[in-house]
């Protein structure tokens, strides 16, 4: 194809700076294939991460031109007209070096939010009888899919602006036990979601939404929380 | 009561005082739309509210939920914008609705009283 | 601060930041409006002088600018109390739009009834 890409990618750690790349365009490249052309052939030390490449494992995540997206299934052509890019590692969390980032609060702090199961039936038991038409049920089939690519996380100004807030994704999984009739540990989750850092400092800005690759929607699963939550306060079981 | 509690009534007053507020607001917004209609003069402020049990309660409730509401919202503001310990937070917004309770009930009762002569 | 950079262009962040922005304003409005409403204590006269001062025409605009913070602040809580209090719908941006529009037409009635 024609000319050449014009990239500007995060080198260093918390501090650090943009430094300037030029790549040459091919037809069908993914911000991952740009990415991996400055590692391979430009600067070996570039550090970043990605693992299955086609858009299933959610590890190649990175800010490009300003929004969180998978690199692997991010094509070039629909990210800039003139063919300048800036990548950067997911916001919101510390950078280990260049693009990688320190995932370990997404994490923490998906268990922090209850994101646990707990059982209540044993191997001798029979199985749960949830029928597919269940409400809770179709509630926690919407969010179940979240593969904890932090993308989410990135995008969430509530997230940037309180450090202790638990985040889309993990208040996300939160209102899937929550829909989930074989679990129980219902009355401590809603007591972990509830609170100045859980589901209640959610503004519905929506940029979970607007930004997760796999169409989830945390915004919708957190005012199911906020609801849950409030009718627990109000039947004195928080 | 624990911090999850709190927070959570806060939400939900915060909330209670919006629907209470939508009404009020709407009611107000149209009062003010017309009556500014011709331009708008004190007397006829005070004929609204002077002596009007009605308008008085209607503005005394207005001002108590807006009193609420205001200060629980500028405590998430305050919250998000410099990471200042808790309990200042609270206390500020605290002030501030008190502020606006006293200010807010003592001019519609200015008001009231003015229609009596 | 520059790694920290992100775009953010979608209408329910914008519906976001206008709720915060006549949210501050009209908090800080508040004991404003209160202080000019006592001022009939001092007579009506006092008052009166007030609103005469506040006939002006870029007087009467901030106040256009009021109404339409009040509307906007109106119009996106009752957007917001629908979000988290009904069943999730998918067509919550129309609904930005809309609360949009409806404080605009507010404003400008003022303006239009205030001449």
């Amino acid at each position: 194809m024609q000319g050449t890409l014009s990239v500007s990618i995060w080198r260093g750690g918390e501090a650090g700076s943009f430094q300037p790349y030029e790549v040459p365009r091919r037809d069908n490249q993914t911000v991952l294939d740009v990415v991996t052309y400055v590692q391979r052939k430009l600067d070996g030390s570039l550090s970043y991460r990605f693992a299955c490449r086609v858009g299933m494992c959610g590890s190649c995540a990175m800010m490009v031109n300003g929004r969180p997206r998978w690199t692997c299934r991010t094509h070039v052509s629909r990210v800039t007209s003139s063919g300048k890019l800036t990548i950067a590692p997911l916001r919101n969390l510390p950078v280990i070096k260049d693009l990688t980032v320190d995932m370990t609060d997404f994490f923490d702090k998906w268990a922090k939010a209850g994101g646990v199961f707990k059982p209540t039936a044993t191997r001798a038991d029979d199985f749960a009888a949830i029928r597919p038409t269940d409400q809770k049920h179709r509630y926690a089939d919407a969010g179940i899919e979240c593969i904890g690519c932090g993308i989410c996380y990135a995008a969430c100004d509530v997230v940037a602006w309180k450090p202790g807030y638990l985040g889309p994704a993990a208040l996300n999984r939160a209102w899937t036990l929550v829909n989930d009739a074989r679990d129980g540990n219902g009355a401590a989750r809603l007591r972990a979601v509830a609170g100045d850092d859980g589901c209640l400092a959610c503004h519905s800005q929506q940029g979970c939404q607007e930004h997760c690759p796999k169409h989830l929607n945390p915004t919708a699963a957190i005012a199911g929380l906020k609801r849950a939550v409030a009718v627990a306060a109000l039947k004195g079981r928080l | 009561m624990s911090a999850e509690k709190l927070q959570t009534w806060l939400w939900l007053v915060q909330r209670i005082s919006a629907s209470v507020l939508a009404v009020a607001v709407a009611v107000h917004l149209v009062t003010i739309i017309a009556a500014v209609q011709g331009g708008l003069t004190a007397a006829e402020i005070i004929a609204r509210v002077g002596a009007n049990g009605a308008w008085a309660a209607f503005y005394g409730v207005f001002v108590v939920a807006a009193a609420v509401h205001a200060p629980i919202g500028m405590r998430t503001v305050l919250q998000e914008i410099k990471p200042l310990p808790n309990f200042f937070v609270n206390a500020l917004s605290a002030l501030f609705g008190i502020g606006l309770l006293i200010m807010g009930l003592d001019a519609v009762n200015i008001l009231y009283r003015l229609g009596s002569g | 601060m520059r790694l920290q950079y992100m775009r953010r262009d979608h209408p329910t962040w914008w519906a976001f930041a206008v709720h915060r922005l006549s949210g501050v304003g009209l908090a800080l409005f508040l004991p404003v409006h209160f202080y000019v409403l006592a001022l009939a204590i001092e007579g009506e006269v006092r008052l009166e002088s007030f609103l005469v001062w506040s006939s002006q025409p870029w007087v009467k605009v901030a106040e256009a600018g009021l109404i339409f913070l009040l509307a906007a602040h109106l119009t996106g809580g009752v957007r917001l109390l629908a979000l988290e209090f009904l069943p999730w719908r998918d067509w919550q941006k129309t609904l930005v739009a809309v609360s949009g529009g409806l404080s605009f037409g507010a404003g400008l009635l003022f303006l239009v009834n205030a001449y």
